[in-house]
């Protein structure tokens, strides 16, 4: 995974010019779909990702009920066109990993037991790639969520960290991904600090690992006011009442 | 899965017979259309539509590969849909449904046979080496007439193509060699009333339905009907001329968006 | 004439420690704490602490007047959508006709529309909807529009005012159904006005003033509804 790219200037500055704890710029919409029960438009550096939610709604086909409690479905695809070299449509093994431990997370703080024999049917979609996409589909799919009316106990939000020459870094950038030592990607519920999503590549000691997942842990709780801003800023207009 | 009430059917119908309908357009009046380029950096073209609330984004790839045997000078043009589940509570996850390959092959034989592409100038070296180019069509908001937003989409998309010669070490980035584009126009028949841009309600009522690409001079260069209902031959002569009216105002909106060429 | 200040709340949102109020519909409770489920409306009702959702599907209560659209008809009851997270069955014991059993078809079949009231919702959500009452009836003209649930309340009004005002202005026969479904009726451009006003209400934030807005909009002659 070494290679002679140098992703870390003398000074310590990234190739991006962030410091070590800063996050890319993330701009967060709710509401953005017309037929969806909940949607989110989401940019993370240049990821942009498009997330929607239906349900609940009756699980088909029928076998796939649960008698006890909702399933939640979630979908995480690349569009053809998100990345560098065109990525034939359709799930490869990837985006269905990626769809499983995202639709884990999800069920982990979804009411889910309110709506028995129900599925809750996330659909995650990358527009444009750029490092960190599994991170920024899991945060829309949070916002979409809220956006539909779905009870949860919390809004889940991710934010990956890595190590990059030797240093522990936050939000891994496309070369930094591509070149980097390790890639931590985490979802937290932030309102306990449980941990929904974690997987890591690459190679941490004990250590630096504490040290990524502080550090991801904290961009994880500053994604989550922007996801809450853009909630509000989507319904508190709607918040006054004239007669 | 999405019911229309019987009722809601007859009450359309009967407002098309006074001439009417349900969001006050006229027949063959289009709705508010946005259209938006340049919007994904990793593509080397892309576009995106409002039509309506119908929303569609197109990217346009672009590689090098072997031509095709019977045309060793040409570049190799291919069009692929999908209608990802967001788009609608009746679109599920899967390999592409007959509707998503239908919408594909339709817009793709409007690109295709109106020569917008020019296919020649994609050559790199003939008989071994040629420009692949690949639009992608992907369906994000479904509200009636997938056809014409993935159409005016895909050429929007078209021009603002940059050809990615640098990233292949063949000489600087240019735009893609386009000509003029055939713009589509789609219509549906309910009972033996016909209006164009359906809405949503009114394509789920649809008995048929037909698209027709025109050129900058008013000739065709491609048609499909879909649905299981039928046609007169007179109504099909209507349809074409209307298609050809709304296809100038369209090609005005669409010059006006890529800058005019 | 008061402008009430609406408080929109996020879920995982800390609303009041469980001793000084109570949990009620659309919370949780963690901790001795009392939290928001949903992105809704707080409001307090007797020392309840209740999020009423802002968006999402319908959720069927007891008692409710829903307009169902029939989906298929059994051997002795038919299946409805009632635009909720289940469909809801409607027994043939709970329809004014008798009902000779696999007649069903002969008196709903799919796609005719009703006037229903939810009958029963059991614990694991089964829906039974009703139309034995007589107010309730199979829908045979008029049309029917779906709106967002969560806005029925602002379309009908405090103690119906809004409906009631666009009645009064377009002379259509209205009716709001709980599940987000409204049935109009009325000459076209009387239901043509009735759906741009609803429209604008699901749309505009219902700012100061909306309402005076709305009776502008209604009073107007407007000449958007086209000839050919």
């Amino acid at each position: 995974m070494k290679s002679d790219v140098e992703l870390l200037t003398a000074e310590g500055k990234r190739l991006d010019g962030r410091s070590f704890d800063e996050l890319r710029k993330v701009t967060i919409e709710a509401g953005v779909l017309h037929r969806a029960d909940g949607s989110c438009y989401l940019e993370w550096g240049g990821n942009k990702v498009l997330a929607a939610v239906y349900g609940p709604r009756e699980a088909i086909p029928r076998h796939t009920q649960n008698p006890l409690r909702a399933i939640v479905s979630a979908r995480y695809n690349m569009a053809a066109f998100s990345v560098e070299d065109r990525k034939r449509p359709g799930p490869d093994r990837r985006s269905r990993e990626i769809s499983k431990v995202i639709s884990d997370a999800l069920e982990r703080i979804v009411f889910t037991e309110e709506y028995p024999r129900a599925s809750i049917d996330v659909n995650m979609e990358v527009l444009d790639a750029e490092a960190g996409t599994r991170c920024a589909a899991l945060t829309a799919a949070g916002v979409a969520l809220a956006d539909a009316g779905i009870p949860m106990a919390d809004i889940p939000v991710a934010c990956a960290s890595g190590k990059i020459g030797g240093k522990v870094v936050l939000d891994l950038g496309k070369e930094e991904d591509n070149f980097g030592d390790a890639d931590l990607p985490v979802a937290i519920a932030p309102r306990t600090g449980e941990i929904l999503l974690l997987q890591m590549d690459g190679h941490l000691t004990v250590d630096e690992f504490n040290q990524a997942l502080d550090l991801a842990m904290k961009g994880c709780y500053t994604v989550s006011e922007i996801q809450k801003q853009a909630l509000l800023h989507k319904y508190q207009d709607i918040a006054e009442e004239g007669t | 899965m999405t019911l229309t009430p019987s009722i809601k059917r007859e009450y359309i119908i009967n407002l098309g017979r006074q001439g009417k309908r349900m969001d006050n357009r006229e027949f063959h009046e289009f709705r508010n259309i946005k259209l938006e380029t340049n919007v994904v950096k990793k593509a080397e073209g892309s576009a995106r539509i409002h039509l309506g609330n119908t929303q569609v984004m197109v990217g346009i790839k672009m590689d090098v590969g072997e031509p095709y045997p019977d045309t060793p000078d040409s570049g190799v043009l291919t069009t692929a849909a999908e209608l990802i589940p967001m788009a609608s509570p009746d679109f599920e996850a899967g390999p592409p449904r007959e509707e998503a390959i239908e919408l594909a092959r339709v817009v793709d034989r409007g690109v295709r046979e109106s020569e917008v592409v020019d296919v020649e100038k994609l050559c790199i070296e003939p008989g071994e080496k040629v420009w692949i180019l690949f639009i992608d069509i992907h369906i994000l908001d479904y509200d009636g007439n997938l056809f014409d937003a993935a159409s005016l989409a895909t050429l929007a998309a078209l021009y603002s193509t940059t050809v990615p010669a640098e990233r292949f070490e063949l000489g600087d980035d240019y735009p893609l060699p386009l000509r003029e584009p055939p713009i589509s126009c789609t219509s549906i028949k309910m009972d033996d009333i016909i209006i164009f841009d359906p809405s949503l309600d009114e394509e789920l009522i649809a008995d048929a339905r037909l698209t027709v690409a025109t050129d900058v001079n008013g000739d065709i260069r491609a048609m499909q009907k879909g649905l299981n209902g039928s046609y007169s031959k007179e109504e099909i002569q209507k349809i074409i001329k209307a298609s050809v009216d709304n296809g100038r105002h369209l090609r005005e909106l669409l010059k006006q968006t890529i800058g005019g060429k | 004439m008061s402008k009430e200040q609406r408080n929109v709340v996020l879920p995982s949102q800390e609303l009041a420690p469980v001793g000084e109020k109570k949990a009620g519909r659309g919370t949780f409770v963690e901790n001795g704490k009392i939290y928001s489920q949903h992105l809704g409306i707080l409001n307090d009702r007797s020392g309840f602490l209740n999020v009423v959702p802002l968006t999402g599907r319908y959720s069927p209560v007891e008692g409710d007047f829903v307009i169902g659209v029939v989906i298929e008809a059994m051997a002795s009851s038919w299946l409805v959508d009632i635009n909720a997270p289940y469909p809801a069955l409607l027994h043939v014991n709970e329809v004014p006709w008798t009902v000779d059993f696999g007649d069903t078809e002969k008196y709903l079949n799919h796609g005719d529309s009703v006037m229903a009231k939810v009958l029963q919702v059991d614990e694991a959500k089964k829906l039974n909807i009703t139309l034995k009452d007589r107010n309730l009836y199979k829908i045979r003209n008029g049309n029917i529009i779906d709106v967002e649930p969560s806005k029925v309340p602002r379309i009908i009004g405090r103690k119906g005012s809004m409906i009631s005002l666009i009645k009064q202005y377009t002379r259509a026969r209205i009716f709001v159904g709980q599940n987000g479904r409204v049935w109009i009726d009325g000459d076209e451009t009387g239901v043509a006005k009735v759906i741009q006003v609803i429209r604008l209400i699901e749309e505009e934030s219902l700012s100061f003033g909306l309402t005076n807005k709305i009776e502008e909009l209604l009073k107007n002659d407007t000449k958007d509804v086209q000839k050919k």
